[in-house]
């Protein structure tokens, strides 16, 4: 018996099921790379048989943010750089859900920093998806922490004199066990790659190239990209740290001289998920803990009975 | 002659100067006596000046009273600077002459030999203040004794013995506490420094007349903090969730809860930072458990946007800020009541939450319960203010009081029955907020139901849950969420019992107006003036928002002069009241305290007086604040 019967079900969704059946006006400008990501989250969720009500897409602030209004399904749009730890926080307490959270690359590179280097090393059973602009757009054009070095803008009018985060490496040294990058350029891999990553047991993050026309007119649309798994020049082993560690670096910098190399960087398939490892020790339910509330038979400790002796 | 027992044991923090304390506060629980402990301690892991006090007495006990009547001086046996001209002063000795100030006279002094070096008592003059006091010295090796019979530290058991030779004090009570909380080797020892260390005091010339008072308990008692009833509330109503970052005060709720919480089935996490924990807090709810978090002042004002965000997205929470002496890091382990104005308001936006202040441990247990309720079936954020004068001070409550049923289930959700008859909108999303329901309240559905899907967001939104800027939808939303606080007063007023709390006759004169902590210690103080002849009552208040508004008026209007008592610089509590009622303020004078100690009930005798006369002395660091207009 479940108070939650969308989650599992034999209900098989179609990618319009995801869109809104009044669908809201997008405020993302046209040629936002913004619109590839809903695209490709749409394309891969009935690929992996999820249905919208037994999915918790969890978002940002700023125009990624917005991809909870446009996306059919539980939508919780939080606060700036707080999507980590509100998603993570609903996986442990319904592990029957699909959670997904999503934002850009301040939201989760810069004012969100702290929670990304976490939720990866806890390795939560989730997706978190980074729309990578390089820039800020909501607010006008201002750099971010992925503007590149010598970037210009209205609050760095000399340039930038920062090195910018380097999001792969950042990702492998904090935890993260699906690591990988995508372009809105390329739509065919991203639902690939957004669809390993739902699938994957474990923290799978997406560092999304998504070109914003308006504020970063100088960046390139992320073209020509590379993809290194179809490219011979990169052979490497994409579950060995070190040289995913070493493909990565090389990524980031190339991605500053201009050369987009785009798709999966890492894989760890044996590490165990946060929750079978808190479940290990004994410190996370066996049933979901949502389910409890709804359940007349679920037994209630008393205080009065399990703790007040040790006072007496 | 003092009807009241008053032991202060005295240490370095790290030689089990609490752990002791409890032990003896609880044995006098179990020979009959009420209890009222005080902790004092530094904010490092060893050394440093640390005491407890605990006061007993043959009926109920409010506060700590006004300075203690026997030490018990262990020296600090972790102590850095054991010379007079260090900076921070000879840390050795600390543990006896820091306490000699407040040592009433006819008190009585045990000190450590072993530690405490004879030569330099004598050069603080400890012979002629005892004179001059009547205080009665004690000197024993107690570390000897612990070392003939046992180790070094168990000389915190001698010191115990010594003081039930002094006091009176049958040993069967701590004999048993020993049995029950060691085995082998070490319960043998310590039973035997125990008797040794009896026999030892009975060998001296007795000469105080203080003695262990005689009481009998009619029902079965239990010894508690604060943390424990706020924990133990959370735990009946159903709170299975709790994310934290620790910091002092409230890390004892996170530690209670989280060493609870996997027997009762429920998750516990410490996380990155208090942001973090905020928002875990609020994922776990949105996803369907009832969820707590909580801070100290500095790790709360972190949470200040989920709060708002709670505020906004109507995802209930309850969170508890355990107050210490700010501003910033402050005094990390001392208690003060400054937060109030931070808890009400903090966040962006007018504030839309449940604010309780408890007072003592069965209202703690009570408030939390309270706020869960509130929080979940209103879906808005409660808070529990307290400080750490309650975090810590352990007291003695019938066990029968905590004989309660849980909670089950959770008000403000849908089945999914419920909802397949819900509004819809064209989409099929779920009508989440709704401008039209009465009481200002839009039940929720969980993520995983079917028929519920809907979008939440911390921008405001249409009744369906989009983001809307349109000004009528504004309006009409702003009010609704508002209404939830109104609603939430009457339902509080309509209760059998009012959280907050009246003492002394009813058609006195003259009022005090305390919230929170230092309540029982303003009722204390009352009975005080009445006995002296004065016509005083109390009203201690809880619900700070929201602000009880028809109880406090009623209040102030039977009196004519008020005196707001509070631990903090600005009078936070008496502005609030002047702000919530509009008017009274040429009748509120504060006495404030923010010393980062709490007030003793004579300090609040004397600052009545003296707000009363203009011309009486104040004692200890308090200050008067003239009302308004004077």
């Amino acid at each position: 018996m479940t108070a939650f019967t969308a989650i599992d079900t034999d209900e098989q969704a179609e990618k319009d099921d995801f869109t809104p059946g009044v669908e809201p006006q997008p405020t993302w400008c046209p040629g936002c790379g913004d619109f590839a990501v809903l695209k490709a989250l749409k394309g891969a969720m009935p690929e992996v048989g999820r249905t919208p009500e037994e999915t918790l897409l969890v978002t940002g602030i700023g125009c990624s943010g917005k991809l909870s209004s446009y996306f059919e399904s539980y939508g919780y749009h939080a606060i700036h750089g707080r999507s980590l730890p509100v998603a993570r926080a609903a996986k442990l307490t319904n592990p029957g859900l699909e959670v997904i959270a999503a934002g850009g690359d301040g939201d989760g590179y810069g004012i969100g920093g702290n929670h990304f280097m976490h939720t990866a090393r806890e390795n939560h059973d989730m997706t978190y998806i980074v729309f990578n602009n390089e820039i800020f757009g909501l607010t006008k054009g201002q750099t971010s922490p992925t503007s590149p070095k010598g970037h210009k803008s209205k609050t760095q009018p000399s340039g930038s004199a920062k090195d910018p985060v380097r999001p792969l490496t950042l990702s492998l040294a904090s935890g993260a066990s699906y690591i990988a990058r995508t372009a809105a350029t390329n739509p065919r891999q991203a639902q690939e790659i957004v669809k390993e990553a739902i699938e994957h047991d474990g923290f799978a993050h997406i560092d999304f190239l998504t070109q914003c026309p308006t504020w970063n007119k100088d960046a390139k649309e992320y073209v020509p990209y590379t993809d290194i798994q179809q490219d011979d020049e990169f052979d490497f082993d994409v579950t060995d740290r070190r040289e995913a560690a070493d493909m990565m670096y090389e990524a980031e910098n190339r991605l500053y001289e201009g050369e987009v190399l785009t798709g999966r960087f890492y894989r760890d398939e044996d590490r165990l998920t946060y929750g079978e490892e808190k479940r290990k020790t004994g410190e996370m339910p066996a049933d979901p803990l949502a389910e409890r509330y709804f359940d007349e038979d679920a037994e209630w400790a008393r205080t009065a009975d399990e703790l007040l002796g040790r006072h007496t | 002659m003092t009807d009241t027992l008053m032991w202060r044991i005295a240490g370095g923090s790290g030689d089990g100067i609490d752990s002791t304390s409890q032990n003896f506060a609880k044995a006098l629980m179990r020979a009959g006596l009420h209890i009222f402990t005080h902790r004092h301690y530094p904010s490092r892991i060893r050394g440093g000046h640390t005491y407890v006090e605990v006061r007993a007495g043959e009926q109920p006990v409010r506060s700590r009273g006004d300075g203690f009547n026997f030490l018990l001086s262990l020296g600090d046996s972790f102590a850095r600077n054991p010379s007079e001209d260090a900076y921070y002063g000879n840390e050795e000795l600390k543990p006896l002459t820091e306490h000699l100030d407040e040592l009433n006279e006819g008190g009585v002094i045990v000190y450590d030999t072993g530690l405490i070096d004879e030569e330099e008592v004598a050069q603080i003059g400890l012979e002629e203040r005892a004179e001059e006091n009547n205080w009665h010295v004690y000197p024993v090796d107690l570390r000897e004794l612990a070392r003939e019979h046992g180790r070094e530290v168990m000389r915190n058991t001698a010191g115990i013995g010594i003081t039930a030779a002094l006091l009176d004090i049958d040993t069967t009570y701590f004999e048993g506490l020993i049995t029950e909380a060691m085995s082998g080797e070490t319960q043998e020892q310590n039973l035997e420094i125990l008797q040794k260390a009896y026999d030892r005091g009975k060998e001296f010339d007795i000469t105080h007349d203080l003695r262990v008072p005689e009481g009998e308990h009619d029902r079965e008692m239990a010894l508690l903090s604060g943390s424990n009833a706020i924990a133990y509330g959370a735990l009946d109503e159903g709170c299975r969730f709790i994310s934290g970052y620790p910091m002092t005060p409230w890390t004892d709720v996170f530690t209670i809860m989280s060493q609870n919480l996997p027997h009762f089935g429920g998750i516990s996490e410490q996380v990155e930072d208090e942001i973090a924990a905020a928002a875990l807090a609020l994922g776990a709810s949105h996803a369907g458990a009832k969820a707590m978090s909580g801070s100290s002042g500095g790790g709360f004002a972190l949470m200040s946007e989920p709060l708002g965000l709670a505020e906004m997205t109507e995802t209930p929470v309850v969170l508890v800020e355990a107050m210490r002496a700010g501003p910033s890091t402050g005094m990390p382990t001392k208690p003060e009541q400054a937060d109030l104005e931070h808890v009400l308001y903090t966040s962006q936006g007018d504030s839309c939450r449940v604010v309780f202040a408890p007072a003592n441990v069965r209202e703690a247990y009570d408030q939390t319960r309270k706020a869960f309720e509130l929080a979940y079936s209103y879906n808005l954020p409660a808070i529990v203010i307290y400080d750490q004068k309650i975090q810590g001070e352990l007291r003695t409550v019938p066990v029968d009081f905590f004989d309660r049923e849980p909670t089950s289930g959770m008000e403000g959700v849908l089945s999914e029955e419920e909802l397949a008859e819900a509004a819809h909108d064209a989409s099929g999303n779920f009508m989440r907020y709704r401008h039209d329901v009465e009481d200002g309240s839009n039940p929720r559905s969980i993520p995983g139901q079917k028929g519920g899907r809907h979008l939440v967001t911390g921008n405001e939104s249409q009744e369906v849950g989009h983001i809307s800027e349109s000004p009528d939808n504004r309006k009409a939303q702003m009010d609704r969420r508002m209404r939830k606080l109104s609603s939430i007063r009457e339902e509080l007023d309509e209760m059998d019992a009012t959280h907050q709390s009246y003492h002394g006759p009813s058609d006195a004169e003259h009022g005090i107006l305390v919230w929170g902590s230092q309540q029982d210690t303003v009722f204390e103080a009352v009975d005080r003036l009445n006995a002296r002849g004065e016509s005083v009552k109390a009203l201690g208040v809880s619900d700070l928002m929201p602000y009880p508004e028809t109880e406090v008026t009623a209040f102030l209007e039977s009196v004519e002069e008020c005196l707001v008592v509070e631990m903090n610089a600005s009078g936070q509590f008496r502005g609030l009241t002047q702000r919530e009622l509009g008017r009274f303020g040429p009748k509120m004078t504060s006495l404030l305290k923010y010393d980062g100690e709490p007030f003793e009930p004579g300090e609040i005798v004397d600052g009545f007086e003296s707000s009363l006369s203009g011309g009486a002395e104040l004692s200890g660091n308090v200050r008067l604040e003239p009302a308004a207009g004077d």
